[in-house]
């Protein structure tokens, strides 16, 4: 079963500021362990909100809003796509990422099951 | 008032009950994750995969008495391992007939319990971390050891490797689970009888041994995928299971083309999965189906692990395998927006280098249809022709089928409708019957109307 995962994003992400190489280690040894195991399908980090467009539709118009965003806690922070055969599963997963750990981290993610066709 | 709303809403069931539910999905998730992992160290300590298989098991049920109560562990598969080996311990103190050996390696893994729980937990998952790797793929040889029966290599595999329990694995090949159980108790036995040693195979014995590893996985595969519409999920989720198999084995043996040509075959032939069945399960050809429902996200994993076998052959200056092979003309498919764009003849010389690696008359009826949509039908009947007689065709429905296609389409509807009617014969079902048999009927409508199209 394949299930999307989207974490939140938070304040400290926003800040661009460059992360720190020990995590960015740990991350990829966490990417690697999915994939080894068979589960990971994709993953993408995404870009502070600074870099992002809003692209609003509205009866036949469209216009677009260029970041920064405030509303932090609406943010996406980044995609996984996993293929697992839980919901369990892929929650056991995403407790186990890195950034997540410590008694001072906050962590927000959604887990959503992909509509099969 | 919440326990009041869950009874109104499901009143026999209380939230303990739930709750109950929730916390064993959770941990069997956890299973699913570390299980072959905390097999794979057993086996190297013990030395045997049925003994560590039990030990591992032994942990299990302790987890699903102990973590309802103090919750899942940060490290689940370092405390799975510890409640593992301190069985170990005990199951070598109480062997009375106890060997030197087995003296001495109780004593050494006593020494290893004397540190704290928490010392020893994350010194077993620093040391652990460089060999199991190793573990795994010794594990992964040892599951599909020749020795065993390809049934026994599977279930075995899907047991050891897969995290599957024995009634998942019975429901998922509609197999009784005592059948299954009694698969892999004599699988253990017929392994620790033989003295099959626990490595990697080396040298010349390799290629054969990993193409017994990759047969057992896409056995799993076909059977997933052989599943209709309606069936019970855990027979389509066998695709999954074998998937995940053939990624994890990727990971471990990066450097096997074969294995990545297994994974480009499988995740472009998963890729189809939506658009292969008709509303009400039926089968749809591949040339027939809807190719907006293929899955892209699938072909471009699929393309790229092909990409990787290829790339792995040419710095060996090999030759592709029986599996890339396969997955070159899936792909070639899979490239295709259309049934017309099709690039039949390079799906043809695939087949011709398919059948020298691997002959088999059914390559050949493949490689017939090829050359047909390459270069007409009368290209391919000549091939048609030439493996008509052989024993192995006799009652495979799709020789008789693709030769009245041919014939069909050479106008020659006289000699076409006997052999759609032989193939309607030999049809594995109803529906495949139906089909053959509206094809022999418009070989006479045609006749009576005028000449065929070519």
């Amino acid at each position: 079963m394949r299930f999307v995962v989207l974490r939140k994003s938070e304040k400290w992400m926003e800040s661009g500021a460059p992360p720190d190489p020990q995590l960015v280690a740990a991350m990829q040894r966490y990417d690697d362990e999915m994939r080894e195991a068979g589960v990971l399908v994709a993953v993408e980090r995404l870009q502070p909100s600074s870099n992002a467009t809003r692209l609003h539709i509205s009866g036949g118009k469209s216009r677009t809003v260029d970041g920064p965003f405030t509303e932090s806690n609406e943010l996406i922070a980044g995609v996984n796509i996993l293929d697992v055969a839980s919901k369990e599963e892929a929650i056991a997963w995403m407790k186990r990422c890195p950034t997540c750990q410590g008694d001072d981290v906050e962590a927000q993610f959604e887990i959503r099951a992909v509509l099969e066709p | 008032m919440k326990d009041a709303l869950i009874d109104a809403v499901t009143p026999a069931v209380g939230s303990a009950d739930i709750d109950r539910t929730q916390i064993d999905r959770t941990i069997n998730a956890v299973w699913r994750m570390e299980s072959a992992r905390v097999i794979a160290g057993l086996t190297r300590i013990v030395r045997d995969v049925g003994i560590a298989e039990e030990l591992a098991q032994d942990a299990l049920v302790a987890a699903l008495e102990q973590w309802p109560a103090s919750g899942i562990p940060q490290n689940p598969g370092a405390w799975l391992m510890a409640a593992a080996k301190h069985r170990a311990i005990d199951l070598l103190r109480r062997n009375t007939r106890v060997e030197q050996k087995h003296e001495e390696l109780a004593r050494e893994l006593e020494e290893q319990q004397q540190r704290s729980f928490a010392d020893f937990a994350s010194a077993l998952a620093a040391a652990a971390d460089g060999d199991i790797e190793d573990d795994l793929l010794r594990l992964v040889f040892i599951s599909c050891h020749p020795v065993l029966s390809p049934e026994s290599r599977v279930a075995l595999t899907l047991r050891l490797l897969g995290g599957l329990t024995t009634p998942e694995i019975a429901r998922a090949f509609l197999t009784p689970e005592s059948t299954i159980a009694q698969r892999i108790v004599r699988a253990k036995r017929t392994l620790a009888e033989a003295h099959v040693p626990f490595e990697v195979p080396t040298g010349l014995d390799r290629a054969a041994r990993l193409s017994s590893v990759l047969e057992v996985i896409y056995l799993i595969f076909n059977e997933g995928y052989s599943a209709t519409a309606g069936e019970d999920w855990l027979r389509p989720a066998l695709c999954e299971d074998a998937l995940r198999l053939g990624r994890i084995l990727a990971g471990l043996a990066p450097q096997e083309p074969e294995v990545h040509g297994l994974v480009g075959l499988m995740e472009i032939q998963a890729s189809r999965s939506a658009a292969r069945l008709g509303p009400s399960g039926e089968p749809i050809l591949l040339l027939d189906q809807d190719r907006s429902r293929w899955d892209q996200l699938l072909i471009g994993r699929g393309l790229a692990a092909l990409g990787c076998a290829e790339q792995l052959n040419s710095k060996k200056n090999a030759g592709p395998g029986p599996y890339t092979l396969q997955a070159a003309i899936a792909a070639c498919h899979a490239r295709a927006r259309t049934g017309e764009e099709t690039d039949w003849q390079r799906i043809a010389s695939l087949y011709a280098t398919l059948a020298e690696r691997q002959p088999s008359p059914i390559v050949e009826l493949n490689r017939a249809v090829a050359l047909a949509m390459a270069f007409g039908p009368a290209v391919g009947l000549e091939l048609v022709d030439k493996i008509a007689a052989e024993p192995s065709l006799a009652n495979y429905h799709r020789l008789p089928s693709v030769r009245a296609e041919l014939l069909f389409r050479l106008g020659r509807l006289d000699e076409a409708y006997p052999e759609f009617e032989r193939a309607a014969s030999l049809a594995r079902n109803a529906r495949e019957r139906e089909l053959l048999l509206n094809r022999a009927r418009s070989c006479t409508s045609v006749v009576a109307t005028g000449p065929a199209p070519q």
